[in-house]
């Protein structure tokens, strides 16, 4: 019976560039710069690293297929690079793929790295593309916000919560992202707003408006991994190492069968039910110190509290507005500002979530480095629409914890 | 066995645009117009041609019956989507009628519809089977025009056959004369109108009386024994003085439904029928009149046939589902009469692979999915493993239409975002009663309407238009159900 690779991996180094409207950078320049950070931290060399994985999710849009456009901006030397791709969880799937290379005994340093250049589209928001040829004549004409906007009137619905109310927690969601983006110098946003900021926002996808959606922007982060045991020969004495990684993917039931009721994530429920397992964890109210989750939509950021079985169901209404999940709260949320703020380049966001666990882990996060001591940082990274997406779970915590 | 009609249907597009805003935007041009703003005409959602409209028509029509009886469709129109594609075959095709059945394109007249109606009512006896016969207008007029002003667009259908007829056929008279009222040259977008005086004194006044005459001798029916005379024109009074000429009680003129509809093109002839027969009592005589480069008039007699027809929606049923458009710039916009920033957005390739939607005809147009022969369960699309959790059984599913099944809402939103030719694109999930579900366009709409649970009824619209190719791609959307029958 497998028994995951809780602790058979360990995170060695980790970079992240500024994330923003980088106009002056092309993808190749975002990737050099996590990059350096990254291997600097890991303290290895270059040449050391024997497998990689690269992220992007919209690659039309900037470096085209394949793991030849990392391979090409670091002059990696013909190690095996592999391009990987599952909507907006791909950063996720990048460091699971580095991760189970090094499990396994394939390698001893991998690397993941995401990359998105969003910003040559000519207009805000994600490029607009088709769906393929056969989905392009049946799927919904709806943008990101419209798919998960719907997801407000399934959980009032369901819940028989007032709209007014939910609508009150989703700026909360939103007001606290950008107080924590504003501690944070790479951050996509970094300005402050008020809950009359999010209200008074022209409407994107009813009940979403401007403020409740995350920023489309360029960046790059990436992961070098390696086993706890390699990194302790390096003299690392801090380590932090892999509890858990977990994926579900949607299989056409929230689509297509009338059990799913549209009020939440489905694959979220059980990928971090499969997650908690891998890694020990019994109660994750009680145990997970820090949350970053996939919060492209303050509805998302809502709902998915309950996915991870950490507010109880209808509950997240109420957390969310005690202040559960802020920064000084029980267990912050998007303590670097989330997609909202520290920004969405897609195929890097998931490497950015584990990226920020990394920093919290060890005491780095400066400004906004949380006090009391971290000992779990759950990452959850999600791609595609409410009714058929792509959930990955990472869990990071203190080696041996 | 008597020949007649069987069954009647008709369709009206919900959004009426007040005439007053057309005289408000072009009167600075041309001040006659102010003459003519009264009251409304109805106009195509964005999403609507002659091709969907003719599909609602017939689903009307063939409100409660037998569909697979059908043995041949015709389509009369002069505003195909297509001039090359068999425009009536993509009916067919959306109507789920099969393969085996005869279908026909007819145009080029505004007098096609009652000339197509005619031949079909004459081959009726040995057609082996119902004629399901459309006629669908979406004129494409200039701004400021007194065509933009008359015109509305519509369709209507009927089923045509031997047996059980609603109305008997008691026969018909035509004249063909080369008279050029208007006409649209290969290549030109819009009519080219002569004198309105002319055409009413050496068309309408010479042309119709005679075509009268002849039909009245021929079938040897009194023309005071008349009760519903639809003679389509747009022209002040000229279908009262028509009747009058012809003997024609005064009452029998029917409303060319001007104030509520304009004139339907070619289709209007039988919208006015359609209007005709709702409202007909067994044993009333009916005449209608088409013209254009000649004439054809038609003479029906309804039956006591007619009482026993299932409720439908019909020309007024239609005409009830309404909402007014006062914004003449929607109407611009939606017919691409102005060249409006449409944002980058729009400019996604929306090339359409023929060879998937040839694959996958079934699904796309006639919206038909599965049901797993196992566990029951209905679903869209119709794929290879039931997606019933406790079942996914392989190679189960059969062949199961959704388009004449309601639904309900789970959930939905209006999307700003997404490029829509008429914003916010509002969607939604809907879930079928009896099973199966579809992430859906909503069309026919507004934001306010919107809520959990509404009830919805599919149709077949427009999907997107491929202006780079002049493709136009239909698939179902769902809307709210109100007024509309429920199957």
């Amino acid at each position: 019976m497998a028994s995951g690779i809780r602790d058979k991996v360990a995170i060695l180094g980790m970079g992240c560039s500024k994330f923003g409207e980088r106009w002056d950078k092309d993808a190749d320049d975002l990737m050099v710069e996590a990059f350096e950070e990254a291997i600097k931290d890991a303290g290895i060399e270059k040449n050391q690293i024997q497998a990689a994985w690269l992220a992007t999710g919209i690659e039309e849009q900037h470096v085209g297929k394949s793991g030849v456009p990392l391979a090409l901006a670091l002059r990696l030397p013909f190690i095996p690079v592999t391009r990987v791709e599952n909507y907006c969880a791909s950063g996720t799937e990048a460091f699971r793929g580095a991760a189970y290379a090094v499990a396994s005994g394939a390698c001893d340093f991998a690397l993941a790295l995401g990359v998105e250049k969003l910003k040559d589209t000519g207009y805000g928001g994600l490029p607009q593309r088709s769906r393929g040829t056969l989905n392009s004549m049946f799927w919904a004409n709806l943008s990101a916000p419209g798919s998960f906007a719907q997801v407000a009137a399934a959980y009032v619905a369901k819940h028989g919560c007032s709209a007014a109310d939910l609508k009150q927690a989703m700026a909360h969601v939103s007001v606290k992202s950008h107080d924590n983006g504003s501690r944070n110098p790479k951050a996509h946003l970094q300005n402050k707003i008020t809950v009359d900021t999010v209200m008074n926002a022209p409407v994107v996808a009813a009940p979403l408006g401007l403020f409740d959606c995350c920023g489309v922007s360029d960046g790059s982060a990436c992961a070098i991994v390696t086993t706890p045991e390699i990194a302790k020969s390096l003299g690392k004495s801090d380590i932090i190492s892999v509890k858990a990684l977990q994926l579900a993917v949607s299989n056409g039931l929230e689509a297509q069968h009338n059990s799913w009721d549209g009020s939440y994530f489905a694959t979220t429920r059980i990928a971090s039910t499969r997650a908690y397992a891998e890694a020990g964890i019994k109660n994750p109210r009680e145990q997970i110190s820090l949350l970053e989750v996939h919060d492209c939509f303050s509805i998302t950021e809502l709902v998915t509290m309950e996915d991870l079985h950490i507010s109880p169901e209808g509950g997240a209404i109420k957390d969310v507005l005690d202040g559960f999940y802020d920064a000084d709260g029980t267990i912050p949320c998007q303590i670097d500002g989330g997609l909202k703020c520290f920004g969405h380049p897609i195929g890097a966001s998931g490497l950015r979530m584990i990226y920020e666990m990394y920093l919290q882990l060890l005491g780095r996060a400066g400004q906004r480095q949380r006090k009391q001591q971290p000992v779990f940082g759950l990452t959850m990274n999600l791609g595609g629409f409410p009714h058929q997406n792509v959930v990955s779970i990472g869990i990071v915590g203190r080696h041996g914890a | 066995m008597e020949i007649g009609i069987l069954a009647y249907g008709a369709y009206i597009p919900r959004r009426r645009l007040a005439r007053k805003s057309v005289a408000d935007a072009n009167a600075w041009f041309n001040p006659a117009l102010r003459g003519q703003a009264k009251a409304e005409r109805s106009m195509c959602n964005w999403d609507e041609d002659a091709v969907t409209m003719a599909v609602e028509a017939a689903r009307d029509c063939l409100t409660g019956f037998d569909r697979d009886q059908v043995r041949s469709v015709q389509l009369a129109s002069t505003s195909f989507p297509f001039e090359d594609r068999l425009n009536s075959g993509i009916v067919a095709q959306a109507l789920n009628l099969g393969a085996e059945i005869s279908s026909l394109d007819v145009g080029s007249s505004q007098r096609a519809a009652t000339a197509g109606l005619a031949a079909v009512l004459e081959g009726a006896a040995g057609a082996g089977g119902p004629a399901l016969f459309l006629a669908s207008e979406k004129r494409r007029t200039k701004v400021g025009s007194t065509l933009e002003m008359t015109s509305g667009d519509g369709a209507a259908a009927l089923l045509v056959g031997t047996g059980k007829v609603i109305a008997k056929f008691i026969g018909g008279n035509s004249r063909t004369v080369d008279f050029i009222d208007h006409y649209r040259g290969q290549g030109f977008a819009y009519d080219y109108v002569w004198e309105e005086r002319w055409i009413r004194d050496e068309g309408y006044n010479k042309i119709v009386p005679a075509t009268l005459v002849g039909l009245f001798k021929k079938t040897g029916i009194e023309p005071g024994s008349i009760a519903h005379f639809c003679m389509p024109c747009t022209l002040g009074k000229v279908a009262a003085s028509l009747a009058k000429k012809a003997g024609i009680p005064e009452g029998a003129v029917r409303d060319n439904l001007h104030a509520v509809c304009g004139e339907t093109g070619t289709a209007h002839s039988l919208v006015m029928l359609a209007d005709a027969l709702a409202a007909a009592k067994p044993g009333e005589r009916i005449l209608v009149v088409g013209f254009g480069q000649g004439c054809d008039a038609l003479l029906f007699e309804a039956t006591a046939d007619l009482q026993r027809l299932p409720p439908r929606m019909g020309v007024r049923g239609y005409l009830a589902r309404r909402r007014e458009e006062t914004n003449y710039n929607r109407f611009l916009a939606f017919n691409d009469l102005v060249t409006l920033e449409r944002g980058m957005r729009a400019e996604l390739d929306k090339q359409t692979a023929l060879s998937t939607l040839y694959r996958n005809r079934n699904m796309i147009l006639s919206l038909v999915g599965g049901r797993c022969s196992k566990c029951g369960t209905a679903q869209f699309p119709k794929t290879n493993v039931c997606v019933n959790p406790d079942c996914n059984a392989f190679h189960t599913q059969t062949d199961h239409a959704f388009a004449e099944t309601g639904g309900k809402v789970n959930s939905h939103t209006a999307d700003q975002l997404t490029y829509s030719p008429d914003p916010p694109a509002i969607c939604g999930m809907v879930q079928f009663d009896g099973g199966g579900r579809l992430m859906a366009d909503f069309t026919d709409m507004d934001m306010a309407e919107l809520s959990v649970g509404l009830r919805m009824r599919m149709v077949f619209r427009i999907k997107d238009y491929d202006s780079q190719r002049g493709f136009t791609r239909y698939f179902w959307k769902a809307t709210p159900a109100g007024a509309a029958k429920e199957a």
